[in-house]
């Protein structure tokens, strides 16, 4: 078998225009995701049992279904039930940020509750209210071992996001199936944008290094 | 006058009975050693005296402010007793200065330059100004214990509790420790110490007391305890350690 790029040349730019669409649900999806998923964490935390109760039952049912099913239960399923006739963008912020959103729930919990005990008694024995403490002193540590994390799951939803090829939304993925599909060629348009895919993931990976490195002080 | 007064103490965790009927008065300027086996409730002991542990019964008034009291606000009560852990805990994402003029500035709200001036008329008199910049965990055990009573020491507390704050030092840093502590106690400071330092107890504390069990067993002036302990349960501790 021999590979022929040059067929693909006239589709590079849709197949390109692809990142910027995945992208931008991507990055809709991970603030949806972190800001929902900093609410759970403060649930989880929290000393009022029926908030931790409803946490970590959302926490449970996200991450023990597939995503693709959470999916199509929001394109599919929804509009059956509502009547809204939900575009196939929306439904994957919803999917992506409210599946997400347990994952980073689960990070900033672990990540504050890996923070000594000791600081706390610290702050709270020098008598630093409890939402002042949070702030200075917990959450900054805090954050050294929540980023890493965070920059994982990102990393994972990029990679993910491929699942909305499923509902018909054009991105990065869709697109190099469409592009095999005229050519009746899938090797190199599927290549193409798994470079793609890994320079993006590379990009995220960098970035977090970045970051890890800027937080290090005092270590 | 009387900076700590704790009346029949009891404190349990579920089933677990580690303070009974604990009372004592401790004066202004009074130093007091807190010894006994481990597990006696020694360290419970202390914080119950700054609320990091709530009394299941008691009464605790501390500088006049009853703790105890539903209705006291416990976290600005907090501000003056200043307590050192067996484990530092310093802050270790802020640097040595910041770790000492934070309180001041967060809960206190004083200036800057104040908070400044006095944390480091504070290292000085722990000997580690040239330490202002460093973070903690650039610091030996030693000269992280000097921090820590310092931090504690920015907020001005009327007592200063310490839960066994050599006890995770390497043998050569102890002295330095102590040579602070007993500066601090004979600038007036009342202190309640928990400790294994029993050269500490004899020469500096004014006053023993001696916890077995949850038990407050036997108090006494040091010379008088070492000497001729009143108790078995004394005699025996005394007997396995020195
Ligand atoms: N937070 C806690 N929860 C449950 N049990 C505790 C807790 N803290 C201390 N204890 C128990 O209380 C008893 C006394 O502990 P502690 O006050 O640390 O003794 P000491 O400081 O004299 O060694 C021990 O049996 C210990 O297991
Ligand atoms: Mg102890």
């Amino acid at each position: 078998m021999n590979l022929d790029w040059s067929q693909i040349v006239p589709y590079i730019p849709f197949m390109l225009e692809g990142i910027w669409v995945t992208l931008q649900f991507v990055i809709v999806s991970i603030i949806f995701g972190f800001i929902v998923g900093t609410v759970l964490a403060l649930f989880k935390i929290s000393s009022i049992k029926p908030l931790r109760f409803f946490a970590d039952a959302y926490t449970s049912m996200f991450r023990g279904t597939p995503l693709i099913l959470q999916l199509m239960i929001i394109y599919l399923a929804v509009p059956q039930l509502t009547g809204y006739d939900i575009s196939p963008f929306l439904s994957a912020i919803l999917a992506f940020g409210l599946n997400s959103s347990a994952y980073v729930s689960e990070i900033i919990r672990a990540g504050i509750s890996a923070v000594d005990k000791g600081q706390t008694e610290a702050a709270v024995a020098l008598g630093v209210p409890y939402r002042q403490m949070m702030i200075d002193i917990i959450l900054p540590q805090a954050l050294k071992n929540i980023l890493p994390a965070l920059m994982n799951e990102f990393i994972t939803l990029t990679k993910e996001s491929a699942i909305v090829s499923t509902i018909g939304y054009l991105d990065l993925m869709r697109r190099g199936q469409v592009v095999g599909a005229n050519l009746y060629r899938n090797f190199e348009p599927l290549l193409f944008v798994g470079l793609i895919y890994w320079g993006l993931v590379m990009v995220l990976s960098l970035i977090g290094k970045w970051v890890e490195g800027r937080l290090s002080v005092g270590d | 006058m009387s900076v700590i007064n704790v009346e029949h103490l009891y404190k349990s965790f579920g089933k677990n009975d580690v303070l009974k009927d604990i009372s004592i008065n401790i004066k202004q300027g009074e130093v007091v050693s807190v010894i006994g086996p481990s597990g006696s409730g020694k360290s419970t002991f202390l914080r119950c005296i700054n609320l990091l542990e709530q009394p299941t019964e008691g009464k605790i008034t501390v500088a006049g402010v009853a703790l105890t009291d539903p209705k006291t606000n416990v976290t600005k009560a907090r501000e003056k007793i200043g307590m050192v852990f067996q484990h530092f805990h310093l802050f270790p994402h802020l640097t040595v200065l910041e770790n000492l003029t934070y309180a001041p500035l967060k809960v206190k709200r004083v200036s800057k330059a104040e908070a400044e001036e006095k944390a480091l008329a504070l290292l000085e008199r722990v000997g580690l100004s040239d330490k202002k910049d460093s973070y903690p965990n650039s610091l030996s055990g030693g000269q992280k214990q000097r921090v820590a009573i310092a931090r504690a020491l920015s907020m001005e507390p009327d007592l200063m509790l310490f839960d066994e704050p050599t006890s995770a030092l390497d043998p050569e840093m102890v002295k330095e420790v102590l040579d602070v502590m007993k500066d601090l106690a004979q600038s007036g400071m009342t202190m309640l110490v928990v400790t294994h330092e029993m050269g500490f107890a004899r020469e500096v504390a004014d006053r023993v007391i001696f916890l077995d069990q949850g038990l407050l067993i036997e108090e006494g002036k040091p010379e008088e305890f070492f000497s001729a302990p009143k108790s078995e349960r004394a005699k025996d501790f005394l007997d396995k350690i020195l």
